[in-house]
């Protein structure tokens, strides 16, 4: 690797310019109708700065923080997924003819997308999907279509939410590596870590100072000191006990509290799920086959011919968290979690997974001595 | 470089060349390629057929191994995707993907007795083994099927199982919920023939096949653990909801396993537990 590690920049705006005139699509958070989303953005005017989100269970409030500051925000409550696993798909349209049909599929999309802005945890969250959805890499889907389309700019996080776990599974607060360019926000600037040789090919039409080693010190101790804000964690022992305690009573707790709205599964920057549509026009003569995401807490998701096989909420949400915490391991050797807690979050009712977890990895206490007698 | 893979979602088109009504509600078609080569694929695996305009589902290989000139499925009108599926007359056309799944495990059992046990369509998926099991008799011990239907005429394949009932080497049982006028067999569930199927084998040299409704399964299963053939000789064909075959749409999961992918066929001593456990 021959490209220079290291770089100090003033503000991400040249950055922002650079990406555009190398034709990337620069997709970044904006702050819209009071929440953190990602868009399309122009140039780094766009970007919320001096804003930060305040996440607790069930609640999300973006405030004004440290003014001048980049990137003191967290996460955005839209994840990255829908950039590479959009919610609706066209797979393929159908045409019908004399003598049966024709299969199509639409022209290929091929806009090269810059994530600027991602954070540790959503970029091991598309290592995650990628194990997933695009293990043979070469075949042509979709997915694996917009992911040989994508750059990335994480940024380091400066700041951990109150739902922030990242560091029991080590996803964050630093990503290390699978990254273009990676920014921490210094007091002086933004400090560059260039992770490939295209982010090397950025970084050279910037204008830029060299790093001195005390910036690189002073990013490890950023990171050191976002970590140490993190608060919660997930049991280590909670695959393991999740996987032996399917008729754990905590699953009954859960579910009396669950609405099964699937927001968690919606946020969840790893929830792949998908169902297809299948349409026809009005002539019959034209057919269409869409993929659109799923979630497991709809009841048509298990679906056969006598009914959904999950019927109850208490399955619904056995089946989401043990395929976060437990199978996953056995599917793709990782955990199906990365410590975003978008979940915690955005649970109308303020689910807490880790808590939910704990309370599953205790052992079931016994049932209660019979009184009297 | 590679060239890439063509796309896994993208149906081939098939073509019917023969229909054949098993019993009202469910028909046999025989498919053939319009423009790609004809796919092998190994018995108890499934394809996921597509009618146009109205979606898809998935459908077990029914037919023969050995023949190459069609693919077999069996088709029972339970909704919209496979009433529109089973009614395709020949002539017409249907998508296909495929052929997906784990198989059989019928090769790794050579001097072994096979024992199939079939509970209603539940004896589709399992044909393509028998017929593959009858092709290579001497490599077996013995050949033993047991097969369950709601009530004679619901019986599926009653002539071909006749036929194989009388070849020799080969044992039929038969048993329904529901007797007719007819009727002079056994009445049951399938679970009361396992001891009779059983025989005077050695149940450690059983191996034994098993398709049904998941509740038939299980007991099979269980019954058949504990007359002694061991788990990891039982292989079941699990059912979910499928939309991808191909390990992305998260609909089959049951446990750890994708079932389009890991399964459908799996053997009792991996999922024993899991069988047990509601709603999963
Ligand atoms: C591995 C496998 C092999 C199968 N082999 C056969 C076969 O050989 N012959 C046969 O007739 N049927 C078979 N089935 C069942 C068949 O796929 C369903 O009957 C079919 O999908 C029903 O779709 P529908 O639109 O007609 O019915 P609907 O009841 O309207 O279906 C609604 C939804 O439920 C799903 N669904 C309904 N029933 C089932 C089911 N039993 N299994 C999985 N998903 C279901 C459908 O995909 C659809 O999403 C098999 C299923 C699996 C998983
Ligand atoms: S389960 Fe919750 S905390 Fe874990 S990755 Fe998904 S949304 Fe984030
Ligand atoms: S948790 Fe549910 S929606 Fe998310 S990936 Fe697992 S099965 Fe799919
Ligand atoms: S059918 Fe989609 S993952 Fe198995």
């Amino acid at each position: 690797m021959a490209f220079q590690a290291h770089a100090i920049i003033d503000s991400p705006a040249p950055l922002v310019a650079a990406l555009k005139d190398a034709g990337w699509k620069v997709i970044a958070p904006v702050e819209r109708d009071g929440a953190l989303v990602l868009a399309a953005i122009q140039s780094a005017e766009e970007l919320p700065r001096g804003r930060v989100d305040r996440a607790s269970p069930g609640e999300v409030r973006i405030e004004d923080g440290r003014p001048g500051r980049w990137f003191d925000h967290t996460l955005p409550a839209s994840g990255w997924k829908r950039w590479l696993h959009p919610p609706r798909h066209l797979l393929w349209r159908a045409n019908r003819g004399r003598d049966g049909f024709e299969l199509k599929t639409p022209p290929p999309e091929t806009e090269d997308l810059a994530f600027l802005g991602i954070r540790p945890c959503d970029l091991a969250a598309i290592a995650r999907l990628d194990a997933v959805l695009g293990p043979d890499g070469s075949a042509d889907t979709e997915y694996m279509r917009r992911r040989r389309h994508m750059l990335s700019v994480v940024v380091q996080c400066a700041r951990a939410a109150d739902t922030c776990f990242c560091t029991g599974p080590g996803t964050g607060p630093r990503a290390e590596h699978g990254f273009d360019l990676a920014l921490t926000e210094l007091e002086i600037g933004l400090l560059v870590e260039v992770g490939s040789e295209r982010g090397a090919g950025i970084l050279e039409r910037l204008p830029s100072r060299e790093a001195r080693e005390t910036d690189i010190e002073e990013a490890h101790a950023i990171s050191r000191k976002t970590a140490g804000m993190q608060r919660r964690r997930l049991p280590p022992s909670a695959a393991a006990a999740i996987a032996q305690a399917p008729d754990h009573p905590e699953w009954d707790q859960l579910a009396a509290r669950c609405l099964a709205c699937g927001n968690c599964t919606l946020v969840c920057p790893t929830c792949f799920c998908t169902d297809v549509e299948d349409t026809t026009d009005l002539s019959g003569d034209h057919a269409e086959r869409w993929q659109v995401w799923d979630s497991c807490f709809a009841t048509g998701f298990s679906f056969v011919h006598e009914g959904p096989v999950r019927t109850s909420v208490r399955s619904r949400y056995r089946q989401w968290l043990t395929h976060k915490l437990a199978t996953w391991y056995d599917q793709y050797g990782t955990s199906g979690c990365i410590g975003c807690g978008r979940c915690i979050a955005w649970c109308p009712v303020g689910i807490d997974l880790t808590a939910a977890a704990e309370a599953i990895a205790r052992p079931a206490s016994p049932s209660p001595a019979p009184t009297g007698g | 470089m590679t060239l890439p893979l063509p796309d896994p979602m993208l149906p081939m088109r098939f073509r019917v060349v023969e229909r054949f009504d098993e019993q009202p509600g469910v028909a046999s078609l025989a498919l053939v390629p319009v423009e790609d080569a004809m796919p092998l694929f190994r018995p108890g695996q499934f394809n996921m057929l597509y009618a146009f305009g109205i979606g898809e589902a998935a459908i077990s290989i029914s037919g023969d191994p050995h023949e190459h000139g069609w693919m077999v499925h069996t088709i029972r009108e339970v909704g919209a995707v496979s009433r529109a599926l089973a009614r395709i007359h020949p002539g017409g056309m249907l998508g296909l993907r495929g052929p997906f799944g784990a198989h059989w495990p019928l090769r790794r059992q050579s001097g072994r007795h096979l024992l199939f046990v079939a509970g209603g369509l539940g004896l589709a998926p399992l044909r393509p083994a028998i017929l593959q099991a009858l092709r290579e008799k001497t490599r077996y011990a013995s050949l033993t099927l047991v097969c369950g239907a709601r009530a004679p005429e619901q019986m599926l394949y009653r002539d071909e199982v006749d036929g194989w009932a009388r070849q020799p080497g080969m044992d039929v049982l038969r048993i329904v919920d529901h007797a007719n006028a007819g009727w002079t067999g056994r009445v049951g569930v399938v679970t009361t023939l396992l001891g009779a199927a059983l025989g005077p084998h050695d149940p450690e040299s059983v191996s034994a096949f098993v398709c049904g409704p998941e509740i038939m399964m299980r007991f099979t299963a269980r019954d058949l653990a504990i007359a002694g053939v061991p788990g990891g000789r039982i292989w079941l064909s699990l059912e979910r909801n499928m939309k991808c075959a191909i390990g992305r749409c998260g609909r089959c999961q049951w446990g750890p396993d994708f079932l389009c992918r890991d399964g459908p066929v799996l053997p009792y001593d991996r999922v024993a537990r899991r069988l047990a456990i509601k709603e999963l």
